[in-house]
């Protein structure tokens, strides 16, 4: 059992740090490109940003005001808001920008998100839009650093770097951690062309790219990921802005974490089955070859490193129990010195990859805020998440074996 | 506007040895804690060694005794050491297991000379110890050997002097073969040995502990035992 353990420990350690190592490569090798992007002229074509809400009474205002404070032509920008068959005082909330000049608000039966995101598409009069959650706030100078990367031809979408602003707890500063280390591998996929979420806060999109292959779909209730996954089935490049900074807040509870999660990955599972002709095929790059697999490879991993735990634990207890009903209760002996500190192999990997990860986390701080931080909320994402995550990937995997729909709220 | 992806091979390759690398490091690094490790047994032992030829010595010059004046206690200690230093490299270190049975052979060894130089000591200066010796398999050749490790255990930290030495019945050492003729040991394991008597395995802790009891000292004092090295899972 020890040797299966040990094997499996290895096996998963050396494909998470083969992993890592690709990305920090992909990222070293485009520093001259990213370096050039960063001088790109700014450019500012007509927008429209489109914000579903349903019951957001309290943060819509919010979130207007923020995208009226970009630092982008009026002229050029239209803020349409979509509400989608709210029960709460949302639209009362919107009369605050009854008859602004660039301010539309719209309402619509609840169809979901995706149907709130198509009426505005269809209505919209510009080449380029973007989304923003009602729960999300821009950076002044996010559009215009995102619409400058349109000047390539070539791409069709532009993702931003997401930020959990002012964490108000445990969770949060943990989601925050979570939320830099996504910047570091968006980047990363950025350089590679292997982004494949377009998240709903302010990512922007050609128009064409809709007129071309179709509007968004409900598609498990993760419609950014739908849409990354067809785009790039259909070779259109998506990138990466870091310049772009989004701020959101994130759920505040376990319970509203957990439903999210199981959302995402239960959206995530449907979609990687929806689209698996990607997976391992050499037609999609490093995106076939290497992101989607890993990404589905982490699914087991996680399950392999619970059962691994499991059996630590479960030896463990086993052996307290044992003593128990053998001679009573005395008190454990401990053997202290460094002789007895675990140095096998597999012990120095974890390490070497839990620093991996660490560091990783650093550069997502740093592409954010300009320079490397430690914080105490990176070692709550690797050490707490390992508990509560198994909990809702589990779940996503049932639901998506049984084929149950995990709900908005 | 269709943007086709080219594979990078060079890349996938270049990141393999990078992996591979790391691994080896690790690996590296395994090793060489692993041999400081077998290196500090080996120090630990000559240490032992010295000291009992040191007692040895002292017993066989002093004709008047001063019993006072040989200690036992600080032996015990570094032994207990020693017992489970070697019981962590058994379990942990997999690939010097040659390394780590040369390593328990001398340890066992070192038992014997301590179990001879006690029982003379106890004769001479009228040191009431309770002697065990405990001779254990694998738990697959032995499943209640778990069981008598655990509830000796258990049984030296309650009785502090009681001397329990534990002894690997299959270790391939002559000295230790001897010790099983004599102590009239059949592979009817575990074996336990209380002041020379071999008793048939108890199967409790209290039946175990009411014969320790019995020849246990009224007005036992100084705290000296011995570890079990347990048996390799």
């Amino acid at each position: 059992m020890q040797t299966i353990v040990s094997t499996l420990g290895t096996t998963v350690i050396f494909f998470s740090l083969y992993f890592e190592v690709f990305l920090l490569i992909s990222l070293f090798e485009s520093k001259k490109k990213r370096k050039e992007l960063s001088t790109l002229e700014y450019y500012f074509p007509p927008v429209t940003i489109l914000i579903p809400i349903w019951n957001e009474e309290s943060t819509i205002v919010d979130t207007v005001e923020s995208l009226l404070n970009l630092d982008y032509p009026k002229d050029k920008l239209h803020i349409m808001v979509i509400d989608d068959g709210s029960t709460d005082r949302s639209l009362e909330a919107l009369q605050k920008f009854k008859g602004h000049p660039i301010v539309e608000v719209y309402s619509k039966p609840n169809g979901g998100k995706y149907t709130a995101l198509n009426f505005g598409i269809e209505k919209m009069k510009t080449d380029f839009v973007g989304c923003l959650d009602a729960d999300s706030f821009v950076d002044k100078n996010a559009l215009k650093n995102i619409m400058r990367r349109f000047t390539d031809p070539e791409v069709m979408a532009v993702t931003p770097s997401m930020i959990i602003e002012k964490p108000s707890n445990i969770l949060r500063k943990m989601q925050r951690a979570e939320y830099s280390y996504g910047n570091f591998m968006r980047k990363a996929y950025g350089s590679i062309g292997a982004i494949h979420i377009t998240p709903g806060p302010f990512s922007f999109f050609r128009k064409e790219v809709f007129q071309k292959i179709g509007m968004y779909k409900h598609a498990h209730n993760t419609e950014d990921m739908e849409m990354a996954m067809r785009m790039q089935k259909n070779h259109m490049m998506i990138v990466n802005e870091p310049g772009a900074l989004v701020f959101t807040v994130g759920p505040d509870t376990i319970k509203k974490l957990y439903k999210q999660r199981v959302r995402w990955v239960s959206g995530f599972l449907g979609n990687l089955i929806d689209y698996r002709a990607m997976l391992l095929n050499k037609k999609h790059g490093d995106l076939g070859l290497i992101v989607l697999p890993f990404a589905a490879f982490q699914i087991i991993i996680t399950f392999i490193l619970i059962g691994i735990s499991i059996h630590k634990t479960g030896m463990q207890v086993y052996k307290y129990i044992y003593q128990l009903m053998t001679v009573g209760f005395s008190a454990p002996i401990f053997d202290f010195g460094w002789f007895f500190v675990d140095t096998s192999v597999l012990s120095i990997l974890t390490v070497t990859l839990f620093l991996f990860i660490i560091s990783l986390i650093m550069y997502g701080y740093k592409t954010v805020y300009g320079k490397w931080r430690i914080s105490i909320e990176m070692f709550y994402f690797v050490f707490l998440y390992s508990f509560i995550a198994p909990f809702w990937l589990i779940k996503s995997v049932y639901n998506n074996i049984k084929g149950v729909h995990a709900p908005w709220r | 506007m269709e943007n086709k992806k080219q594979i990078d091979w060079k890349k996938y390759v270049i990141t393999f040895f990078i992996t591979a690398t790391i691994f080896g490091t690790a690996i590296y690094a395994s090793n060489f804690f692993n041999n400081k490790r077998i290196d500090e047994i080996k120090s630990i032992q000559e240490s032992i060694s010295t000291n009992i030829m040191s007692s040895e010595t002292q017993v066989s010059l002093l004709s008047d005794l001063d019993c006072q004046d040989v200690g036992s206690s600080m032996l015990s200690t570094e032994l207990n050491s020693l017992a489970s230093r070697i019981e962590y490299s058994e379990k942990n270190i997999n690939n010097a297991d040659e390394e780590v049975q040369q390593l328990k052979k001398a340890y066992s060894l070192l038992e014997i000379k301590d179990y001879l130089l006690m029982k003379r000591l106890s004769t001479r200066c009228n040191k009431q110890f309770v002697f065990a010796l405990y001779f254990y398999a694998d738990s697959a050749k032995c499943p209640d050997c778990d069981k008598a490790s655990t509830i000796l255990t258990y049984l030296r930290e309650k009785y502090p002097e009681l001397r329990v030495y534990s002894f690997d019945y299959n270790l391939d050492l002559s000295a230790l073969k001897t010790l099983i003729t004599i102590s009239k040991i059949k592979d009817n394991l575990p074996a336990i040995v209380i002041d020379g008597k071999a008793i048939e395995w108890p199967q409790d802790k209290d039946s175990l502990e009411k014969i320790i009891k019995a020849k246990y000292p009224k007005d036992a004092k100084v705290a000296t035992t011995t570890s079990s090295t347990s048996t390799k899972k």
